[in-house]
């Protein structure tokens, strides 16, 4: 599927998760924040945006637990940043393919 | 929380090793899916919040007919452990640590870290009370997530409109 976001034309899966990575760019993640009910993106939401797809494996984004342990922020964070499911989240905002893993 | 969010609750009855695990990656699943998470602990199930015994659970390969060998790395689905063998002094030791190392070799943290994430996420625990009495428990007993001892009747009350799995 083809969708437009912050005024570019990308692709997406059908549950809204970008199939391209490289398509990218900071101005989608802030607008599917918003999507999201992420209002404003701060440096904390950054840091995870950019070491997710900095450890991105096959364009999937990693796991909740690959997180909190390769950035050092706890899990109690990672749901206040990314209310309701964090790793989905992030990867959607992050321009990834959703985690694969069961931890 | 929403009016709208959908609602898990899982009542964990069982306290091997083996049915522990199924209520947190299933839990940890749903917190992950942006669902609200409950579980009530129940008879041997307490053992999974119980300080002293959480990462002590254990498996048995005594009547347990889907051990087999190949849990040791041998390839024959179909062979198992005889009873007779199972009940040797150790063997109940190391059909634990068989399954832990392979549990560790995947990335699963043990039982207490495990659950530790899942409080983290906002899991609600409950420790059920007729159990708690039976077996002479105090709350201070139990880990710190644990947020109330209720009755069975509370848990019914608090997990309306919850899909229910019983484990």
């Amino acid at each position: 599927m083809i969708r437009s976001i912050a005024g570019q034309t990308v692709h997406v899966n059908e549950e809204g998760f970008l199939t391209a990575s490289e398509e990218w760019t900071r101005e989608i993640a802030e607008e599917i924040a918003r999507e999201e009910g992420i209002a404003e993106l701060t440096p904390a939401h950054w840091k995870v945006i950019e070491w997710c797809r900095a450890h991105a494996v096959n364009g999937r984004s990693p796991t909740l637990r690959q997180i909190t342990e390769g950035t050092g922020i706890s899990t109690k964070e990672m749901f206040a940043l990314f209310p309701k499911g964090p790793a989905k989240k992030v990867a959607r905002i992050a321009g990834l393919g959703k985690p694969e893993g069961c931890v | 929380m929403g009016e709208d969010t959908r609602k898990m609750a899982f009542i964990c009855s069982k306290g091997t090793l083996d049915m522990a695990y199924p209520a947190l990656v299933m839990g940890w699943a749903a917190l992950g899916n942006g669902v609200d998470v409950t579980i009530f602990f129940t008879f041997w199930g307490l053992d999974i919040i119980r300080k002293s015994r959480q990462d002590h659970l254990e498996i048995a390969p005594v009547g347990n007919t889907s051990m087999k060998v190949s849990m040791m790395g041998v390839h024959a689905d179909n062979v198992g452990i005889p009873n007779l063998v199972g009940v040797l002094p150790g063997m109940t030791a190391l059909a634990t640590k068989l399954m832990k190392d392979k549990m560790r070799a995947l990335g699963v943290p043990p039982v207490s870290e495990y659950l530790q994430m899942l409080v983290d996420g906002g899991a609600k625990l409950y420790a059920c009370k007729l159990s708690v009495d039976m077996m002479g428990l105090k709350k201070e007993d139990l880990v710190d997530g644990v947020i109330d001892i209720v009755t069975a009747s509370d848990f019914i009350d608090m997990t309306e409109g919850a899909q229910i799995i019983f484990i």
